[in-house]
């Protein structure tokens, strides 16, 4: 026995560090069709990893003050070795992540991944979104530009429009009456430990639900149904190391490469990941004329101001990102992937991107009669397609879905 | 269903044609030092009073081919301060309120919130309004507080036409300053060109490196894809 499997065995009498290598990657066995919709886990799991890295490098530099706060993101751009690059990494991380959070969920709708048994892989993926939302809303209040604070003012003050505590509530979240040093200095607070803490452990149950049930594929095929008689192994299952994580490597690069043309030749994106007006320090006295959150909150801010009442707009705001939860229980397809389902479910995913993508669109642009008559037919398709889900999805003519993965 | 996808389409244009001013293009050309530094002279001469560029240290300017000698004896003005300082004003923002009706902006990253097109077209329409309290008014930025003050080097130029719907406004030269049209519009381009380099100093060098990132990637993508094409023989 060499050195080091003898330090392995004794490492494994005391910890379970041979038998957790096993279960969640060597001997994880995973549907052998995985296709490119199946890139955007692995890569979610390393823009988390991207951001926390950046984000303590940013710390070492970053003033929570509101005197301070725009001034140390200048100094971290223009004095700190690298700083720039850190920065950038972190700001064009956030939007990307987004991206490959959105492709993640999108590539759960379309195969059917949140269906049972993977209701609580779905639900746990939820709290991730929620989580992750929280944490760039108030990661976007931190460089102290007028969007920064504007957007935090907007957003706060939605609470204030609940009834009898909506007031004091956004109060207790300002800490103060406007946003300020206070609100700045909490949300600091949360941005850096308390919601980072959250989304690990989200992520943890997120793969460990996921582990426990084994993952969907293109086909919705369950690879568990069919085992190899003496080994017990799925007969189309492989190994997820080293199968998986030699594929993992090559998405990871040509996401890099994406990643990278963006972070070096084109930081703002066009104002879509730094808005213009954020280059303007913070002024509580002066409103800029538009007010715009960053792309990946517009679809559900374009719901909100599509709604005529202020409480209603905030209630459907609310409920368009919630609805997503209760996904595994309004599908009631015979079928869970979109290779076998029929011709309604097709149409209504369609309709559903359209909705999503114009109302992210309209989201961006400052309201005008035709823009607000948009957004509320994109929102009725929006709620639409969840509302009425349970009804199309059982009338819906499905294909017979094979016993084993097609060659 | 082709009248609602047609609606859509051309939803933005509309909306767009109601707040838009015309803008010209501003020649930016970060490899052009000699320019850069043309623009720092004016500058520091011309905006740095009123203005302040607090994030931008004044050796920065070695990055463009100027030594600290050069920097000290020709940009910058006040006493006591060190090639390694910040360029702040003395002007505080209160008195500056109270002075101008508005406090000038910091310009340290004004070529970020504003484009480097607008401060182009902007420093270049300013024209005579004896309703104004500075005399000054600009089709760019009506009723603006701050004025002309590279009247001195363009002259005194009056509206003829307002541009209306984002149209080119004209403009007369009613009384002639010390540069040539064309040597005003070079200027002023040297200081946009100075201003857009000063927004983000470290540009040309993300550039730089960007371009071996990429290339680095491509080849490892190269590595990486024909790992994966080995490992996953035995699966297809």
């Amino acid at each position: 026995m060499s050195a080091m499997q003898k330090l392995v065995g004794w490492v494994d009498d005391r910890f379970p560090l041979t038998s957790t290598w096993k279960a969640h990657l060597s001997e994880y066995y995973a549907p052998k069709n995985f296709n490119f919709w199946y890139f955007f886990g692995s890569l979610a799991l390393m823009m988390l990893v991207l951001q926390i890295v950046t984000g303590i490098f940013l710390t070492m530099n970053y003033k929570p003050d509101a005197e301070l706060a725009f001034g140390s993101v200048q100094y971290i751009m223009r004095d700190v070795s690298w700083g720039w690059l850190i920065r950038y990494m972190h700001s064009t991380g956030a939007s990307m992540f987004f991206v490959v959070v959105y492709l993640h969920m999108f590539r759960g709708l379309i195969y059917g991944s949140f269906r049972k048994p993977r209701e609580l892989v779905w639900i746990f993926g939820m709290m991730i979104y929620l989580a992750l939302m929280a944490e760039a809303f108030m990661g976007y209040l931190l460089p102290w530009g007028q969007m920064s604070f504007w957007g935090a003012q907007v957003i706060i003050s939605l609470f204030g429009a609940i009834p009898v505590i909506g007031n004091d509530l956004s109060t207790w979240i300002r800490g103060d009456f406007v946003v300020s040093d206070a609100t700045l200095n909490r949300f600091f607070a949360f941005h850096v430990i308390a919601l980072p803490l959250v989304l690990l452990g989200l992520v943890v149950a997120h793969i460990i639900a996921l582990h426990e049930v084994g993952s969907n594929n293109p086909e919705g095929i369950e690879i568990k149904k069919v085992k190899d008689p003496v080994t017990h192994i799925p007969l189309d299952g492989i190994p997820f190391h080293p199968y998986y994580t030699v594929k993992d490597i090559v998405g990871v690069v040509v996401f890099l490469m994406v990643f990278s043309a963006i972070l070096f030749f084109s930081p703002e994106m066009g104002g879509w990941f730094l808005e213009p007006n954020n280059f303007i320090p913070a002024n509580p006295l002066k409103t800029p004329p538009e007010i715009v959150p960053l792309w990946y909150f517009t679809p559900f801010y374009a719901i909100l101001r599509a709604i005529p009442s202020k409480f209603g707009g905030v209630v459907a705001m609310g409920a368009a990102v919630m609805i997503m939860a209760f996904l595994p229980w309004l599908d009631r397809a015979k079928v869970k992937s979109i290779r076998y389902r029929g011709p309604i479910f097709k149409i209504a995913l369609v309709l559903f991107v359209i909705a999503f993508i114009g109302l992210g669109y309209l989201g961006t642009k400052p309201p005008t009669p035709e823009r607000t008559l948009f957004a509320r037919m994109f929102a009725v398709v929006y709620f639409a397609f969840f509302v009425l889900m349970p009804v199309y999805t059982s009338i819906d003519k499905t294909k017979p879905v094979p016993e084993r993965i097609p060659e | 269903m082709k009248k609602f996808l047609l609606a859509l389409l051309f939803l933005p244009l509309t909306a767009m044609a109601s707040d838009e001013v015309y803008l010209d293009h501003a020649p930016v050309n970060l490899d052009n030092y000699a320019s850069i530094q043309r623009g720092a002279r004016l500058f520091t001469n011309y905006c740095l009073s009123c203005h302040s560029a607090d994030y931008m240290r004044y050796n920065k300017l070695e990055d463009v081919g100027l030594t600290p000698d050069q920097i000290k004896n020709n940009l910058i003005f006040v006493d006591g301060k060190k090639v390694g300082d910040t360029m702040t004003i003395a002007m505080r923002p209160d008195d500056a309120k109270k002075w101008f009706g508005s406090a000038p902006p910091d310009l340290s990253v004004i070529t970020r919130s504003r484009s480097p097109d607008w401060v182009y077209t902007y420093l270049r329409s300013f024209y005579a309004d004896p309703t104004r309290p500075t005399g000054w008014n600009n089709t760019v930025f009506d009723k603006v507080a701050m004025p002309n003050v590279l009247w001195s080097l363009q002259g005194k130029q009056v509206l003829k036409k307002a541009g209306e719907d984002g149209a080119k406004p004209e403009f007369e030269l009613a009384e002639p300053g010390k540069l040539t049209p064309d040597q005003y519009d070079a200027a002023v381009g040297d200081l946009v060109n100075y201003l857009t380099w000063m927004a983000e100093p470290n540009k040309l060098q993300r550039m730089e490196i960007g371009v071996y990132v990429l290339v680095f990637l491509g080849l490892f993508f190269v590595l990486t894809y024909f790992l994966k094409k080995e490992y996953w023989k035995d699966v297809h």
